[in-house]
């Protein structure tokens, strides 16, 4: 067999492994928590009678490793059961809120992405002069604000006082394309703003990195430009690096805007995790918590994937 | 005024002339724009009820979790839509009465324990069902039931029989209550085709709007019933609820236009937003009330002079102030106010003492730190709150530790759980309904561990008595006992404070709830 299909089995089979061990460790995790649904459900207005009731109902009365092998044979097949806290179907509701999410994720990585690393390779060529001070100096400040106080100037510019955007996201199946593009405006900005820097800078630096070989002399050399010289000699050989900080930041956009979700009420993911874990509603904060896992595991697996591809010694072995 | 500014202030009121044109004019003729605008809402509700027109609210209080079953909601978001969808059998108005709904007649036997009402006929559920009195009943029974999770079930155990007869429904009563009318306004008891046996989330209720879409924690949209059997409700063609659990995100709607109505204003941005055009910042005095509770039978609360040590060394004014920014009243060690009916005005308002705080602390022989639990879901600003309680105790030599508790399971671990902590009171329509869910010695939540057979007999005879003065002098006395035995410290009552646009008219601020007890959708309407 050639060696990187190997090589690439190898890491499919291990990133299965690695999505079994989080399911453990999500089942262990929501077991451990104090309280349970039934309290968490009926809140202060719990009574005892009330809890007995809802505990039996819901079959909390099981020894834990039935439940999750139960789970994982539901999850293998879609099936995440319902939800307990409003009985309605897990996998229906997750698809639609995961689809807003990879919506909203998809709009900002299509910004964020290119203009990343376009400006990465700007401040490689224009290195240690203003417009690459200039472009550190936004991105790392825009980075450094916490995310929903960019949410809430975002909104106060562009909403309340210019009257742009909605300052409201939400969307719903009935939108066109275009209204939905413009009612995300305002979050996929902030998250482009939030994601920028760490793309830049490993763009950046990465580049730098090959920047001191001989082959780079070789092409100044011949007499090339320096933005030929950084996009087709530089780049190729600094992918793998690029590739995984890509890879982690649209992890990040797809699992971790819970904030700008709240501040943009989007109704994605990560407002849905959060309500059903204050309710204890452990099949549902379970069946995220797998979805989360695979879309890390399922990225980093894709940046491994590509670092293997794009190493010439790999792809061509004697 | 003019005959001209009167022309144009009647065109404003029917929508013919917008707002800022109609304020520019007036400005014109020398009328000031506070002047202007006082004058045209007035003008505006003159002219009455417009029909038409989308009404959006943000709301906070809505998660992903919530269901179209009345008997689970629990939250604002599902507080409304059941209010807007759905009819209880009667309504309490915003000055204590009761107004028949779904019910059109109630009667009371002479003992108040046997109640018949009367059910509307001609009322349509939103499946083209027609109500009757049997639907009604099977809802009672529905939340009355030990099996059921309703959220009604604790005001509903009272009931020993619900029975029909042709169109009158007959409720008897365990113990005379005289105030069973207001129970039944409860938005759980929103009543279902079959009581919701067949199917609890359906949304098939016999409110002014029907359901078009429900997607808990995002959005609820609602569209006009046309059958609906009362004409003067129900003003917009369609409502939508946008579920905004951020507060600075619900200021920022409103004031973009995107929401006409938004719950839950922040007392410190109050006063800011009211600033802004068009907006109107509404502040209704209700019942609820923010606490800090002790167990009476735990020690060392279970001396008396313990407990009126700590009541007397808490600064009410200075906690109403700080953390209500005057959005409030003051508590009286009391679990009800002048908000309730019956309620005696001239008890003396208890107020901050260190000397004789220090006085009763010397004499309960106490030493050492008193454990003082909080947490930021007890009740907005409850660490606040809990610190400047410590601050002022300590003026009067009372040692107070806070212990700051997670917000996750502080209901299940902490309240009614241990001897001290801090804690929130939505209020009851009734006296009786505030004591007995949380002051009797059989209470589920007696969350004081107030136990007193007197108290406890005073209520039972306070609900069976119809004669109005011994009622309240009844409730005077037990109101008394409370804050001068109990665990109780209540240092205000907190207000609702919601707001809205020019884009709608037509509020009245109900002290049962907020967004007018839940009815801003259901009562107000459209001036665009």
């Amino acid at each position: 067999m050639h060696p990187v299909l190997t090589l690439v089995i190898q890491r499919l089979a291990l990133g299965l492994l690695l999505l079994l061990a989080a399911s453990v460790l999500i089942f262990v995790g929501t077991e451990i928590l104090p309280g349970d649904v039934a309290q968490a459900v009926l809140g202060q207005g719990a009574t005892e009678q009330a809890l007995a009731n809802m505990r039996a109902q819901m079959g909390l009365d099981q020894p834990a490793y039935i439940r999750y092998f139960q789970w994982l044979a539901g999850a293998i097949q879609g099936d995440f059961g319902v939800a307990l806290s409003n009985r309605q179907d897990i996998a229906s509701s997750i698809s639609r809120r995961l689809g807003n999410t990879l919506f909203l994720a998809s709009v900002a990585a299509a910004i964020s992405v290119p203009l990343a690393i376009f400006l990465g390779l700007l401040a490689v060529r224009y290195r240690d002069r203003w417009p690459d001070k200039l472009i550190s100096g936004i991105t790392l400040t825009s980075i450094s604000l916490p995310e929903f106080l960019l949410g809430y100037i975002m909104m106060y510019i562009f909403a309340v006082q210019l009257g742009w955007f909605p300052s409201v996201s939400n969307i719903n199946a009935g939108m066109s394309f275009g209204q939905k593009l413009n009612a995300v405006a305002l979050p996929a900005l902030v998250l482009t703003l939030v994601v920028l820097a760490h793309m830049m800078r490993m763009t950046r630096a990465a580049i730098l990195n090959v920047m001191q070989s001989a082959y780079i002399e070789t092409a100044e050399l011949k007499g090339l430009r320096r933005l030929t010289i950084i996009a087709r000699h530089a780049m190729p050989n600094s992918i793998a690096p690029i590739v995984n900080v890509v890879m982690i930041n649209l992890a990040y956009l797809v699992v971790g805007v819970v904030v700008i979700e709240v501040v943009f009420v989007y109704p994605g993911m990560g407002q849905y995790l959060v309500d059903h874990v204050s309710k204890r509603d452990v099949p549902v904060v379970q069946a995220c918590g797998l979805i989360f896992a695979s879309v890390y595991i399922g990225l980093n697996l894709v940046a491994d994937i590509v670092s293997i591809l794009s190493n010439p010694r790999l792809r061509h072995p004697k | 005024m003019n005959d001209e500014f009167r022309y144009l202030m009647a065109r404003a009121a029917r929508g013919k002339l917008d707002r800022r044109a109609f304020m520019g004019r007036a400005a014109a003729l020398g009328v000031t724009g506070a002047m202007a605008n006082t004058l045209l809402a007035t003008a505006a509700r003159a002219q009455g009820p417009q029909r038409g027109g989308h009404l959006v609210i943000g709301m906070q209080g809505g998660e992903s979790t919530n269901s179209l079953d009345p008997a689970l909601a629990a939250s604002q978001v599902p507080f409304t839509y059941l209010r807007t969808t759905g009819d209880t059998l009667v309504n309490i108005t915003p000055d204590g009465q009761i107004e028949p709904r779904l019910a059109e007649e109630i009667s009371a036997s002479d003992d108040a324990r046997t109640w018949s009402l009367k059910i509307r006929s001609g009322v349509e559920f939103h499946n083209g069902q027609t109500l009757t009195a049997e639907d009604c009943a099977q809802t009672l029974r529905r939340h009355s039931d030990e099996e059921s999770q309703s959220g009604a079930l604790g005001i509903m155990r009272g009931l020993t029989d619900i029975r029909v007869d042709g169109d009158t429904l007959v409720l008897e009563t365990e113990t005379p209550n005289a105030d069973l009318p207001y129970l039944l306004a409860d938005y759980h008891l929103v009543i279902q085709p079959n009581g919701g046996f067949d199917d609890p989330a359906a949304g098939i209720f016999t409110g002014p709007y029907k359901w078009v879409e429900d997607e808990p924690g995002v959005r609820h949209v609602m569209e006009k019933f046309a059958n609906h059997w009362d004409d003067s409700v129900g003003h917009f063609n369609s409502v939508e609820v946008l579920v905004i659990n951020d507060a600075t995100a619900r200021n920022s709607a409103l004031q973009s236009g995107q929401v006409q109505i938004i719950n839950r204003v922040e007392p410190r941005v109050a006063g800011l937003l009211g600033r802004a055009p068009g907006v109107q910042i509404h502040s209704t005095a209700g019942r609820g009330h923010y606490v800090f509770i002790m167990h009476c039978n735990t020690a060392p609360f279970d001396n008396n002079d313990l407990r009126m040590a700590l009541k007397y060394a808490i600064d009410r004014e200075d906690m109403l102030d700080k953390i209500l920014r005057g959005y409030g009243s003051l508590g009286n060690d009391m679990p009800v106010n002048e908000a309730y009916p019956l309620f005696d005005e001239t008890i003396p308002q208890r107020s901050f003492d260190p000397d004789r705080a220090r006085h009763h602390y010397e004499r309960s022989g106490h030493d050492g730190p008193i454990i003082l639990r909080t947490s930021e879901v007890a009740f907005p600003g409850a660490v606040d709150a809990a610190q400047l309680f410590q601050e002022s105790a300590a003026q009067a030599g009372i040692p107070i530790e806070i212990v700051r508790e997670p917000g996750d399971g502080y209901w299940s671990e902490v309240w009614n759980a241990q001897p001290f902590s801090a804690s929130y009171w939505g209020g009851r329509p009734v006296q009786d309904q505030m004591y007995s869910t949380a002051y009797l010695s059989t209470a589920d939540w007696n969350d004081t561990r107030f136990f007193n057979d007197h108290f406890d007999s005073l209520l039972l005879e306070a609900r069976g008595e119809l004669d109005l003065d011994r009622r309240k002098a009844i409730y005077s006395e037990m109101g008394m006992m409370v804050r001068d035995e109990g665990g109780l410290i209540c240092p205000m009552f907190n207000d609702f404070i919601d707001a809205h646009n020019a884009q709608v008219d037509g509020w009245e601020g109900n002290p049962n709830g907020e967004m007018m007890n839940g009815f801003a959708a259901v009562h107000m309407w459209s001036t665009a």
